[in-house]
């Protein structure tokens, strides 16, 4: 045992082990389980800072001409008098997009469970380079710190939107969190994408190169193709980020004219010539589009995995959700130019990205449609896992419905960087993604830490943020389509928005309810890491080879030899087994009773073998 | 036990966020001075070199610098003592917070403004963990009627997984009926706030496409989730049944990949047509429409009407100084004629072309009513051509507010003044568009011409870069 046994971790540790230092074990660690609690653990630390500006924000907007003197107690001459400078406002809209789409949705979700996930479901001892593993996590780490940092440099974080674009953001004099804030904004997101590409070049060797006998790929989970689909994408869409960041550092601070041209600012003409935001902005958006399915696709790979477990019925459709994952990867590349229909771009273009984004909606719906199916005649357990699944279907229909309307160039004209677009991105991002990973932390969590999660905290946190994510973005579509504009720091200056002032306070009262839901999440999650129910080997009764491992974490994941796969890993109730699930490293051999026809694919000789046993047992095989 | 400590806890934070968001008891006191404050700030203007003469404790202020400053001081840290025990001493009660701050606020006339600041902050913390306190309570007792109730029946043997289970299952149901309950509620009061019907002729067209796209997702919208949810509770655990393994099924498969499929086809043709239609103005009607060019900086607009000739004059970004704020080179005799309009006047029934420039950094010229949006980006010209068919005063008659304006306004975030950043939009008749042309100001005043007269000879003299540069 390890002389180090402070926290509960060490009570696993496998005593055949040599001695780790605590710093090897639990700061520079290289093992990937380690590291995707680090993932998991950041990500919720961050995901709070960003959900304690929004609270922050939605105060403002619920009671524009109120004033909090308290906010000035902490927040100093950024809420002078008790209020919110607009200056200010725009800096905590930024940072709170930019933490939750990078560090929670990108970071948070696919760092985490793919660092967990795959070397455990493919039957692996770790990841294909832990050293680079880790680096990928320090980079993480790193970025995470500069970006927080940034709240106390004198001139403010960065506060031209999460998007950044040029010259907002290139020009202090522009807005004071151009200067230092955003420099750093864009030294953080640097190393972020570094962090990115380490872990999706090894995420990737991985599943290519490290998968166990008979592990072959459409025996993979769909956790695991959507996790190596998503790896593939960042690998496409970060580089370019690279570029459009590169440059837009140059020009701030090398006088550089790639973005810039024709500015008279603050009375002050500046030399710039040549270059164009309209660059900017299409670099931005090839990364920026792939990036938010960067998000969404973890997430639709977690769903398919409990919801198939907790209905206790394969996943409808295994081929059509690998294909359409498949199709929403290779469209996501090529729809960036619809956050860009009113720039003045070319009108024909936009008759083309209309199209591209559209026809995205077809494998959406897709899944849309195969998770309902898998429903159907299931023996559905309500886990708050499985809830979180549920709730993540109802989002993404949700949101992907309001994507026709944004996808359709005429129409997003009118709501074009209107609250519509805010509903609408909270709805399959911040809604859908952010269930997906909620229900991937409750079902995964005995894996993490050996031990159970508190149902009934799970059933409150689940209900008051349904609801309250409901009630929060439902309600901004109308605003939108009303014509009220996003980023705005108050609805005081038009009489048209006055009417919504009313609903804004009850959207931040939502939103404060939802909000204080998240304690009991957090509070449930450290609690129950020491204090929590011990978790049995496989306590959802589930098929995938993670659950074959000890509850005890070990270095390389399988005491003895790793085992065989023989079948997919949706065998869940299949008629003519005692049992409701059979594990994917069960031979058919065990299971003839209950081996289809199909389930050899065309080998003769085991259909042949199959057939004789059937003669033999007097069973008729029932058509599915 | 677990839920015994944590809804301790819940009830803490949640004590903090209502009266962060609702802290107006706190300082009802410190408001109702402020709005004498203000009536006495407004008769003496002595005030006015105080910084901080807009905060809300002017008065303390004045007095502080009337005051002695050092028992302010003293004042001061007692004032903190106080919060700072009361803020300990959890169990006291709610009175004895009251009769503090109450203390407080007698005393705090005396103060330095700065540690008003402070005492009130102390003040509303001190108020919060009241509120906690009772809070809490409420909850704690709540919570050990339930969990009692819960071991009980643990202990009696009545508690199943099955019927917790079903407990979730049932819910669903329950949120389902808010949810539809609640997307009708929406439609029915929200939508009618925020669906005017557009003013333009292109914007009907896009309100035809709105409103196919509305009607075809809110029926998707509410089948899939009477399908979800309906199915979650249908299907919810039973002790005696089994799930049926049901892998895949080709025609469904292909039946709803087909059908979205043509439906979204379908939506794209008709939304390709009608874009078309919008951006692809043919020549000559661009050059017959009413033309006119706005201009956004940090944090307005500017209008430019090209006068009687026609045609703007050019505008050269280097030649801006603060009496010739928009730029203009009138080097260029186009330029003479131009004119400047305090709002956007339009005629109703004419194609108007605007030019969207900015000066600054990216804006978005955008008008709700009129199904217009474009950006304005600098560097560039991008141009937005519509036809208004409704003048403002039928507007005015059709909303029944006699108030009513168009308005145009910044839909890109482009800095502090991003909220406000507003144009009126007159939609006239054609006999009212004239004479409003007639009575607008040319931007080339006398200032200017004074200004440029001294280029012009320079430009003869010299080459017209050194004219530029004398007036950078
Ligand atoms: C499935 C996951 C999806 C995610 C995570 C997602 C996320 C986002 C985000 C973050 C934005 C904000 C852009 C901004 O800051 O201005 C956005 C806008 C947009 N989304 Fe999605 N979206 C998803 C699906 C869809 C679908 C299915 C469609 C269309 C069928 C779509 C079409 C659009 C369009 C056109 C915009 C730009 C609208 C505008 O800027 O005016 N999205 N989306
Ligand atoms: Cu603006
Ligand atoms: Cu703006």
């Amino acid at each position: 045992m390890s002389s180090t046994a402070i926290t509960p971790e060490a009570s696993f540790q496998d005593s055949h082990e040599e001695k780790q230092s605590f710093i090897k074990k639990y700061v520079f660690s290289t093992d990937h389980k380690m590291i995707a609690k680090q993932f998991l653990i950041t990500a919720i630390i961050m995901a709070f800072f960003a959900l304690l500006l929004s609270i922050l924000f939605r105060i403002q907007l619920a009671w524009p001409d109120k004033d909090f003197p308290v906010l000035e107690f902490f927040l100093g001459k950024w809420a002078e008098g008790g209020r919110i400078k607009p200056d200010f406002y725009l800096a905590l809209v930024t940072i709170h997009g930019t933490i939750m789409v990078f560090f929670v949705l990108t970071a948070g979700l696919s760092g985490t469970f793919s660092n967990l996930l795959i070397p455990l479901q493919i039957g692996a001892r770790d990841m294909a380079a832990p050293f680079v593993n880790m680096l990928s996590y320090w980079f993480f780490l790193g970025s995470c710190v500069v970006m927080t940092a940034s709240f106390f440099v004198e001139s403010g974080p960065a506060a031209a939107g999460w998007t950044v674009y040029p010259p907002l953001s290139a020009v202090p004099t522009a807005i004071s969190g151009s200067g230092l804030g955003t420099t750093m904004w864009l030294l953080s997101i640097f190393m972020f994408i570094i962090s990115q590409i380490l872990g999706g070049v090894n995420y990737i060797s991985t599943i290519l190169n490290m998968r166990t006998k008979g592990m072959d790929l459409w025996k993979m989970p769909l956790t695991i193709w959507s996790l190596f689909i998503t790896a593939i994408v960042g690998l496409v869409s970060f580089p370019v980020l690279v570029s459009a960041v590169v440059l837009l550092f140059f020009d701030r601070s090398a006088g550089t004219s790639f973005y810039l041209s024709d500015l008279v600012i603050g009375g002050e003409i500046l030399p710039n010539e040549g270059g164009s935001p309209i660059l900017y902005e299409h670099l931005f958006w090839f990364l920026g589009h792939p990036e938010v399915y960067i998000a969404i696709l973890p997430a639709f790979g977690i769903v398919s995995e409990v919801l198939s477990i907790n209905s206790r019925k394969p996943i409808f459709g295994y081929h059509a959700m690998v294909y359409s994952l498949m199709a929403i990867a290779v469209l996501s590349v090529i729809v960036w130019g619809h956050h860009m229909f009113v720039t003045g771009m070319n009108p024909f273009l936009g008759g083309v990205f209309m199209l591209t984004t559209l026809i995205i909606a077809i494998p959406s719906a897709v899944k849309a449609f195969n998770y309902t199916a898998t429903l159907w005649r299931g023996n559905i357990r309500f886990t708050p896992a499985m809830l979180f699944a549920i709730g993540m279907v109802s989002f993404f229909i949700s949101g992907g419905l309001t994507g026709l309307f944004t996808g359709n160039a005429t129409i997003d004209i009118q709501i074009h960087d209107t609250y519509f677009i805010v509903a609408h991105f909270h709805f399959v991002m911040g809604s859908a993604s952010m269930f997906g990973m909620l229900a991937a932390v409750y079902h995964w969590y005995p894996k993490l830490y050996g031990r159970m999660l508190d149902n009934q905290l799970g059933y409150i946190h689940f209900w008051l943020t349904f609801i309250g994510a409901y009630l929060v973005f439902f309600p901004m579509h109308f605003m939108g389509i009303d014509g009220v504009p996003r980023r705005y720091y108050a609805f005081t200056e038009f009489p048209f928005m006055e009417k919504w002032v009313s609903v804004n306070i009850l959207i931040t009262w939502a939103a404060v309810i939802a909000g204080l839901a998240q304690i009991a999440f957090v509070w449930n999650f450290f609690y129950s890491m020491r204090n929590g129910k011990k978790a049995s080997k496989n306590p959802w009764r589930a098929t995938t080879l993670e659950w074959t491992t000890e509850v005890k974490h070990i270095h390389g994941n399988w005491e003895g030899e790793i085992p065989t796969v023989y079948r997919w890993p949706y065998d869940y109730s299949k008629p003519g087994h005692p049992d409701d699930f059979i594990p994917q490293t069960v031979p058919h051999s065990e299971t003839m009773s209950s081996n289809l026809l199909q389930d050899f694919h065309d080998n003769e000789e085991a259909i042949k073998i199959q057939k004789e046993w059937n003669k033999e047992n007097n069973r008729v095989e029932s058509e599915s | 036990m677990l839920q015994n400590r944590f809804k301790l806890f819940l009830s803490f934070i949640l004590a903090i966020f209502i009266a962060f968001s609702q802290p107006s008891f706190a300082w009802v006191q410190s408001e109702t001075n402020n709005s004498q404050e203000q009536e006495q700030t407004e008769q003496s203007s002595s005030n006015e070199e105080d910084e901080d003469a807009e905060e809300q404790d002017e008065e303390e202020t004045e007095d502080a610098e009337q005051g002695d400053e050092e028992t302010d001081e003293e004042a001061a840290e007692e004032n903190e003592d106080d919060a700072e025990t009361a803020a300990v001493d959890e169990g006291s009660d709610e009175s004895k917070t009251q009769a503090s701050s109450s203390e407080k606020s007698s005393v705090s006339p005396q103060n330095d403004n700065e540690d008003t600041v402070t005492s009130q902050a102390l003040k509303t913390i001190v108020y919060y963990i009241f509120l906690f306190i009772i809070i809490s309570a409420v909850v704690a007792i709540f919570n050990r009627i339930f969990s009692i109730y819960k071991l009980t029946q643990v202990m009696n043997g009545k508690y199943s997984y099955i019927k917790e289970n079903s407990i979730q299952a049932v819910l669903l149901i329950v949120f389902l009926i808010l949810f539809l309950a609640g997307v009708y509620y929406s439609y029915a009061v929200w939508g009618k706030w925020s669906f005017r019907k557009a003013a333009t002729e292109h914007g009907q067209n896009i309100d035809s496409m709105f409103i196919v796209t509305t009607v075809l997702t809110t029926i998707v919208l509410v089948l899939m989730h009477i399908l979800l949810l309906g199915f979650s509770y249908v299907y919810r655990l039973k002790p005696n049944r089994r799930a049926s393994f049901y892998p895949h099924n080709n025609t469904l498969e292909i039946i709803w990949t087909v059908v979205p499929f043509v439906v979204l086809t379908s939506l794209i043709i008709y939304g390709s047509v009608i874009w078309k239609r919008i951006f692809d103005v043919p020549e000559d009607l661009k050059n017959s429409a009413i033309q006119i060019e706005v201009l956004g900086e940090q944090f307005s607009w500017q209008v430019r009407y090209p006068g009687p000739d026609g045609e703007f004059g050019k505008r050269n970004f280097k030649l801006t100084t603060p009496t010739n704020s928009y730029g203009i080179d009138f080097n260029d005799k186009k330029a003479w004629d131009d004119l400047r309009a305090s709002d956007i006047v339009i005629p109703v029934n004419r194609p108007v072309r605007f030019h969207i420039l900015s000066k600054d950094i990216i804006h978005s010229f955008y008008i709700p009513d009129f199904r217009v949006q474009m950006n304005a980006v600098p560097g560039m010209t991008n141009y937005f051509q519509f036809t208004p068919t409704m003048t403002t005063e039928e507007m005015r008659e059709k909303m029944d507010d006699p108030e009513y304006d168009f308005i145009m306004l910044c839909a890109k975030i482009c800095g502090t003044g991003h909220y406000n950043m507003q144009k009126k939009v007159v939609v006239v008749t054609e006999s009212e568009y004239q004479q409003w042309l007639n009575e607008q100001n040319k931007f080339f005043t006398d200032d200017m011409k004074k200004e440029f007269s001294v280029n012009e000879n320079i430009d003869k003299d010299d080459s017209k870069e050194s004219a530029t540069a004398s007036l950078n």
